[in-house]
């Protein structure tokens, strides 16, 4: 297969994602004007250029009768799932039903809290990453995360907020380098354009859409294979979630996305794959059904997944 | 106020609320205006210091005018006051007290917060405070019994021998290593800024954000990059403030160093082996002895250029703390 055969393939296989997207989308800015537009044109035009050069980089991750615990409390039990490469898959529940946790999980977050302890398998690659020998360091270096507060470091400047990963366990990178990564990460994360002018001021001086586009930026940079995002846009105005929903749209050419929702109608835009927890009368959650977004919001199986996604509880 | 209108809100007949009446607005107004004299006793009590200090340390200031502090020779018997060896022997000191201070109060604070299992937190922090309840003539003491000899033989004889004959730094350790001087002075300094530091520092550190040491992780760092990337950085202001504060209790205290530094020679000398003074350690020394009007009123000068320099130091350190406290930090959300 020739390059620009394999490109243009590509690019139709983009294309057609986004628009299954934009079709359920039904959200974008109201009034944008002319110039405005083809900046978004223009920026969109930037984000497939960076996906292009590594589409098809995720891996699947495959989690495997989870239980997870803080202290003695019970959180979350037996969860089996499977989220396929390059796909996005979201996780829907009403609070507390361990969503979160499970995430946190599957990047070995959850055991940085005190007393907080998991059992069960997670694979990636075909590998535990709670195995034997297994360096939770090494795991998150593949396992990217982008949590429900934008969190940039306050004190380093925009460009040292996207290379902050690259600086960690030794790598050293030429300043070229360092610039192409920076300017590759801003792009893929759809933000160049909005600081390119400013890359030596404090990532805290960004808006709150623009600091989560930064962690964005910062997670790809190390070019990981799975992308867990917690709630990314719970702390965002509207047009800002829509440019984060954009975003994933665009992402999972290149990662494996998991992303945890409050939103029903986030789930149904950017997600392929939906799966509802829920937490019963014993207090863990579980998981009560996983399947194709479309089929979990128009043919549930479960009465418990209807009850939720018509908004009869939660 | 709420409780008042509760007990005051009895119907009318025809069932109007009543709401009219004093209160006990003559109670109220007598306990502000007792608690107003209390706050302001304050405040006398500050003012009036800074008069006497003022009034009686005319005579010494008018007579040196700015070479008290600029002038390097104290001789009262030539009733020459020049206050610099003390001002120098001061910050001298404080510094080196401050440099053994901050990293082991950092350190430690470091491994309160992110290290220490919960059930040892507690105890170490406990410890830790209770070095700042140990009244400074112990201190002045255990320095004479256990750490001067101890500092002189282990650390200033070596010290000596390997700089000795090193150009430039030969300077560091000139004089005979006898076990009073800046040096010791400085060590006991440091053990007693430690508390002072270390529970700002603690604090400090405690407040940094769990997002943002979660989102370093996150990357893909070990724990110690996630305190050299997000805790420190995100901390360094108010660990700053609490070094300062620090300096702020160094360059006051008296009784142990009085003990500890010598007090015998009043040349200005990089030597850590300098038997000197500092201004606290200067007036405790001689207050006693002033047996003119114008030694008196030169060691209360003294003291006023003390009482300035804590003073500001201390303001410094309060600002920066209160700015880089962690709470009234803006992450930009």
């Amino acid at each position: 297969m020739s390059t620009s055969e394999r490109r243009g393939r590509e690019t139709a296989t983009i294309e057609t994602a986004q628009t299954g997207i934009a079709d359920g989308r039904g959200m974008a800015p109201a009034s944008a004007s002319p110039a405005e537009m083809a900046q978004a044109a223009q920026e969109k035009a930037q984000v497939r250029e960076v996906i292009e050069q590594k589409a098809g980089g995720g891996v699947s991750l495959v989690a495997e009768g989870v239980n997870a615990w803080y202290g003695s409390t019970h959180a979350i039990k037996d969860v089996s799932m499977t989220f396929r490469a390059n796909e996005v898959t979201a996780l829907i529940g009403p609070s507390g039903c361990g969503k979160s946790t499970f995430l946190r999980c599957l990047n070995r977050m959850h055991e940085v809290l005190a007393g907080a302890r998991v059992e069960g398998k997670i694979l990636i690659d075909g590998q535990d990453i709670y195995g034997k020998g297994v360096d939770s360091v090494r795991v998150r270096r593949h396992i990217g995360m982008v949590f429900q507060k934008p969190n940039p470091f306050p004190m380093m400047s925009i460009y040292d907020n996207v290379i902050a990963g690259l600086k960690l366990n030794g790598i050293r990178k030429r300043k070229s380098e360092m610039d192409e990564t920076v300017e590759h990460s801003l792009r893929g994360a759809a933000l160049w354009n909005e600081v390119k002018d400013k890359l030596k001021e404090s990532g805290a001086s960004l808006s709150g859409g623009q600091q989560q586009r930064l962690c964005i930026a910062r997670t790809i940079a190390v070019e990981p294979e799975v992308v867990l995002m917690d709630e990314p846009c719970s702390a965002l105005d509207p047009i800002s979630t829509y440019k984060i929903e954009e975003l994933i749209g665009e992402l999972k050419q290149k990662y494996t996305i998991a992303i945890v929702t409050h939103n029903m109608q986030q789930a149904s835009r950017v997600a392929d794959w939906t799966s509802f927890m829920l937490a019963g009368d014993a207090g863990y959650g579980q998981l009560v059904e996983y399947g194709r977004t479309e089929q979990i919001f128009t043919q549930p199986q479960d009465k418990r997944t209807e009850d939720y996604i018509t908004g009869r509880f939660g | 106020m709420a409780v008042q209108t509760a007990r005051r809100a009895e119907k009318l007949p025809g069932g109007r609320v009543n709401l009219a009446g004093r209160g006990s607005a003559l109670g109220d107004r007598a306990f502000q205006g007792i608690a107003f004299a209390f706050a302001a006793s304050i405040l006398v009590l500050i003012v009036t210091i800074f008069v006497v200090l003022f009034v009686d340390a005319r005579v010494a200031l008018a007579q040196e005018g700015l070479r008290f502090i600029t002038g390097q020779v104290w001789n009262p018997n030539e009733s020459i006051f020049g206050a610099l060896p003390y001002i120098y022997g001061t910050i001298f000191t404080s510094l080196i007290g401050l440099l053994i201070a901050t990293p082991i109060a950092v350190g430690a604070s470091l491994y309160i917060v992110e290290y220490a299992p919960n059930w040892l937190r507690a105890p170490i922090s406990f410890i830790v405070e209770l070095l700042a309840v140990i009244p400074s003539v112990i201190y002045g003491f255990w320095g004479l019994a256990v750490l001067a000899p101890f500092l002189r033989d282990r650390v200033e004889r070596p010290l000596k021998a390997a700089l000795g004959d090193v150009p430039v730094l030969n300077a560091l350790v000139e004089g005979p290593a006898r076990g009073r001087d800046m040096f010791v002075a400085g060590v006991i300094l440091s053990i007693m800024i430690l508390p002072t530091i270390m529970s700002v520092a603690r604090e400090v550190i405690s407040t940094v954000p769990g997002t943002q040491r979660e989102g370093m992780l996150a990357l893909g760092a070990t724990k110690w990059e996630m305190i050299k990337g997000a805790v420190l950085p995100y901390a360094r202001g108010g660990i700053v403030g609490a070094a300062i504060l620090g300096l702020g209790r160094a360059i006051g205290e008296t009784m142990a160093v009085t003990m500890l530094i010598g007090n015998s020679s009043t040349k200005i000398s990089w030597s850590l082996l300098t038997p000197g003074y500092t201004m606290a350690s200067a007036i405790a020394n001689q207050f006693a002895d002033a047996n003119s009007a114008v030694h008196f009123s030169a060691i209360i000068g003294v003291a006023v250029v003390l009482l300035f320099v804590t003073g500001a130091v201390n303001l410094v350190a309060r600002l920066i703390v209160s700015r880089f406290g962690g709470d009234t930090r803006a992450t930009g959300i």
